[in-house]
C-alpha cells in the first residue's frame, strides 16, 4: 500500500486522458447506452485529478487520509471507471462489464458496488451537499483531507445544488473544492435554451466562494487552479471549467445529442481513428493542447 | 383481557389522569442527549425546527456536533449522508411533511441505495398537529418510507418509548426513519418496558380480536380494550417497527383471535394498516378493519375534534371491534 505518486508532465498526462477516451468509447459501445459527451470532455480532469491532484491510494480505498472525489453528475461515470481503472483501483478489462449485468461498474455509480467510490449518485443536484457533509465531518474529526465534487452545468437548475452552495459557505468550509463542467449542453438542448445558467461566476461570487474560470482542456491550468483551491482558507472554492463536450471525436463534439447515446461499432472504429491521430500528435509534440 | 406482565406498562395504565404526558418528540430529545453522551460519532442537524423538534438540548450540550442547515430539507438529508459517509452516526430532524416528504429521492439515493446509517427523524405526524391543518398534518409518510429498501420505520407509542427508540436507532447500523407527534398524550409505558427493534410488544393479552397498532392513538386502543372488559377480551399489539414488521408477533395472535383492527395517524394505504393487511393476505386470511385516514387529507382543529370526525376515538375502536366480531 501506497500513496499515488503524481504525474507532473503534461504529455503524460495528455496520453492517459487519450487512453481513457478511447477506453470510455470501447466500454460505451459494449454497452450499447451510455453518456459519452461529457464523459470525453471531463476526460482531462479526471487525469488531472487522479494521477496528478488527488492524495489517493488505489490498493486501500478505504485510507481514512484519503482526498474524497464525488461525482454528483454520475452520469459520466465512465470516464471515471476508466480513470479508476488505469490509476489502479481495478484491472482495465473489467471497463468492458460497463452497464452488464452482475458488474460493479454500474450504470451509474454505486458505492456498495465498487470500492473507490464515495457515494452513489445519478439523480442529479445532492453532490454539493453530500460534499459539505464530509467537509464537516472533516473538520470535525481533525483531518486535513479535501473534497471534491463534479457538477455538470445543468444541475446548476437543481434547487438542492444551491441549497449546498449556500451552506458551504455559510460554514466557510474551504476544505470544499468544486469542479463544475461548464460544457453548455443538456439533455435537451444548450444550457442556455433551456434554463439559462450564466453568469455562474456571478452567482457563485454573490454566494461568497472563491471562483475561477478555466479551459478545461489545459492541464497546467487545471493543476495550477487547484492548487490555488487547496490554499484557500475560510471559503470553500468552485473551478468553472469550460470543456468540449465530446472532447476529441470531431462529430461528437459540442453536439448536445452525444449527451446520451452510445456509438455504434462503425462510429466507434472512426472515433478511435481520431483519437489515434490526437494520440501520434501528442507523442511528436505537434498536438496543440 | 389482561395486561401482559412483560410489558411492564406504567400504573393506573387505564386512568389518564394519573399518568404523565407529553409528545413523542419530548423523548426523542432526551433520547438524543442520552444517545450523544453514549457515543461522540452522534450528530444532530436540523432544518429551522430546532425546539419544534426538539434538538435544542442537544445543540445546547453539543454545539459543535450540531448544524443548522436552514429551511432546505434535501438538503438537510444530502449533508447528513455526507457525514454518515464519513463516520458520523446523523440525526436529521424537521416536519415529517417536509422531511420525508418532500426530499423523498435523496432519501432513496443518497441514504437507502447509499446504505448510510441516516436517522431521519419526522415529527407533527398524524391529525394530532392540529390547528395548523392538513399541509403540515404528515399522514403519508410511512408508506413512502416503508416502501425504500434498507430503511428501518420506527413509531413510538409515547415519550418513554420514543427515548428507547433513539437509543436504539443510535446503535443500529440501518438508515431509519423515526415517526414522532407534536401533542401531549399519556405516558404509559415505563423505563422497564422492552425496546427492540423488529420486535412487537403485546401489551394486553386476550383471545377474541387482535388490535395492532403504532404511535400514541394506541392507547385509544388500551382504553377500548377496558371499556369492553367483560364482554370482549382484546389483545392489543403495538408494532412500533412497521418496517420490518414482526410477523411472527402479529401472525401468532391473529391465529388465536382470528381477526384484527389496525390503527394508526395515517392513511390506511401504505402505512401500518397496509403492511397488516399484505402480512394478513399472504400468510393468514382474516377479517380485518383498518383505522386511520381513509384516503383523505385532515384540517384544522383540536386533536380530540379531529379523532372524533376522522373515526380514530376509543368510541370508533369498539365500533370497529363490533364490525370486525361480525365478520369472524
Amino acid at each position: 500500500m501506497a500513496e499515488h505518486q503524481p504525474i507532473t508532465d503534461d504529455k503524460q498526462l495528455a496520453l492517459l486522458a487519450n487512453t481513457i477516451r478511447q477506453d470510455v468509447l470501447k466500454a460505451l459501445t459494449a454497452a450499447g447506452s451510455g453518456h459519452p459527451g461529457g464523459s470525453l470532455g471531463m476526460a482531462d480532469i479526471f487525469t488531472a485529478l487522479y494521477f496528478h491532484a488527488l492524495k489517493h491510494d488505489p490498493q486501500n480505498p478505504t485510507w481514512q487520509e484519503r482526498d474524497r472525489l464525488l461525482l454528483s453528475n454520475g452520469h459520466i461515470c465512465p470516464v471515471m471507471y476508466a480513470a479508476m481503472a488505469h490509476v489502479g483501483y481495478f484491472p482495465t478489462e473489467e471497463l468492458m462489464t460497463l452497464r452488464k449485468f452482475g458488474a460493479r461498474l454500474q450504470g451509474h455509480p454505486h458505492r456498495v458496488a465498487l470500492p473507490g467510490i464515495e457515494t452513489t449518485s445519478g439523480p442529479l443536484g445532492s453532490g454539493v451537499s453530500q460534499a459539505v457533509g464530509m467537509a464537516l465531518a472533516a473538520r470535525l474529526d481533525n483531518k486535513r483531507h479535501h473534497v471534491y465534487v463534479l457538477t455538470s452545468d445543468g444541475e446548476h437548475q437543481e434547487g438542492n445544488t444551491w441549497e449546498g452552495v449556500m451552506m458551504a459557505a455559510a460554514y466557510k468550509l474551504d476544505n470544499i473544492i468544486q469542479i463544475i463542467d461548464r460544457n453548455n449542453i443538456q439533455i435537451e438542448g444548450n444550457t442556455e435554451d433551456v434554463m439559462p445558467l450564466d453568469s455562474l461566476r456571478a452567482k457563485y461570487s454573490a454566494f461568497n466562494w472563491n471562483v475561477r474560470e478555466i479551459d478545461g482542456h489545459n492541464f497546467s491550468q487545471i493543476i495550477e487552479a487547484i492548487n490555488w483551491a487547496k490554499d484557500s482558507v475560510g471559503k470553500p472554492t468552485v473551478i468553472i471549467a469550460t470543456t468540449v463536450p465530446g472532447r476529441g471525436v470531431s462529430f461528437m463534439e459540442h453536439q448536445y445529442s452525444w449527451h446520451g447515446k452510445a456509438p455504434k461499432p462503425e462510429e466507434l472504429a472512426a472515433a478511435l481513428k481520431e483519437l489515434q491521430t490526437i494520440r501520434e500528435q501528442i507523442e511528436t509534440n505537434t498536438y496543440d493542447y | 383481557m389482561t395486561i401482559n406482565p412483560q410489558a411492564h406498562l406504567a400504573q393506573h395504565v387505564f386512568d389518564t389522569a394519573q399518568l404523565k404526558s407529553g409528545g413523542t418528540r419530548d423523548g426523542f430529545g432526551i433520547g438524543l442527549v442520552e444517545a450523544a453522551e453514549a457515543d461522540e460519532r452522534v450528530v444532530g442537524l436540523c432544518a429551522d425546527l430546532t425546539e419544534s423538534v426538539r434538538m435544542t438540548a442537544f445543540a445546547e450540550k453539543f454545539p459543535n456536533r450540531f448544524f443548522q442547515v436552514g429551511v432546505a430539507e434535501q438538503n438537510l438529508v444530502t449533508v447528513a449522508s455526507g457525514m454518515a459517509a464519513a463516520g458520523k452516526i446523523p440525526f436529521a430532524g424537521g416536519f415529517a411533511a417536509f422531511s420525508p416528504g418532500r426530499n423523498w429521492e435523496q432519501i432513496r439515493t443518497t441514504i437507502c441505495y447509499n446504505d448510510q446509517p441516516v436517522k431521519i427523524v419526522g415529527s407533527h405526524t398524524g391529525l394530532s398537529v392540529g390547528e395548523d391543518g392538513a399541509t403540515h398534518q404528515m399522514l403519508e409518510d410511512m408508506a413512502i418510507m416503508r416502501v425504500l429498501p434498507n430503511m428501518v420505520v420506527v413509531v413510538p407509542v409515547d415519550v418513554e418509548q420514543a427515548r428507547l427508540a433513539t437509543l436504539a436507532i443510535a446503535k443500529d447500523p440501518r438508515p431509519t426513519y423515526i415517526r414522532l407527534t407534536r401533542e401531549k398524550f399519556p405516558i404509559f409505558t415505563t423505563p422497564e418496558t422492552p425496546f427492540e427493534i423488529g420486535k412487537a410488544q403485546v401489551l394486553l393479552e386476550g383471545t377474541d380480536v387482535t388490535i395492532v397498532g403504532c404511535g400514541a392513538v394506541l392507547y385509544e386502543a388500551l382504553l377500548a380494550a377496558k371499556a369492553l372488559e367483560g364482554e370482549i377480551r382484546v389483545e392489543v399489539i403495538n408494532a412500533h417497527t412497521v418496517k420490518p414488521l414482526d410477523a411472527e408477533t402479529i401472525l401468532a395472535s391473529v391465529r388465536k383471535t382470528g381477526c384484527v383492527v389496525t390503527i394508526e395517524e395515517h392513511q390506511v394505504i401504505g402505512g401500518l394498516g397496509g403492511a397488516v393487511a399484505e402480512l394478513l393476505a399472504e400468510h393468514e386470511p382474516a377479517p380485518l378493519e383498518r383505522m386511520g385516514t381513509q384516503d383523505t387529507f385532515g384540517e384544522s382543529g383540536t386533536t380530540i375534534e379531529l379523532w372524533k370526525h376522522y373515526g380514530l376515538t376509543s368510541t370508533h375502536i369498539i365500533d370497529r371491534i363490533r364490525t370486525v366480531l361480525k365478520k369472524a
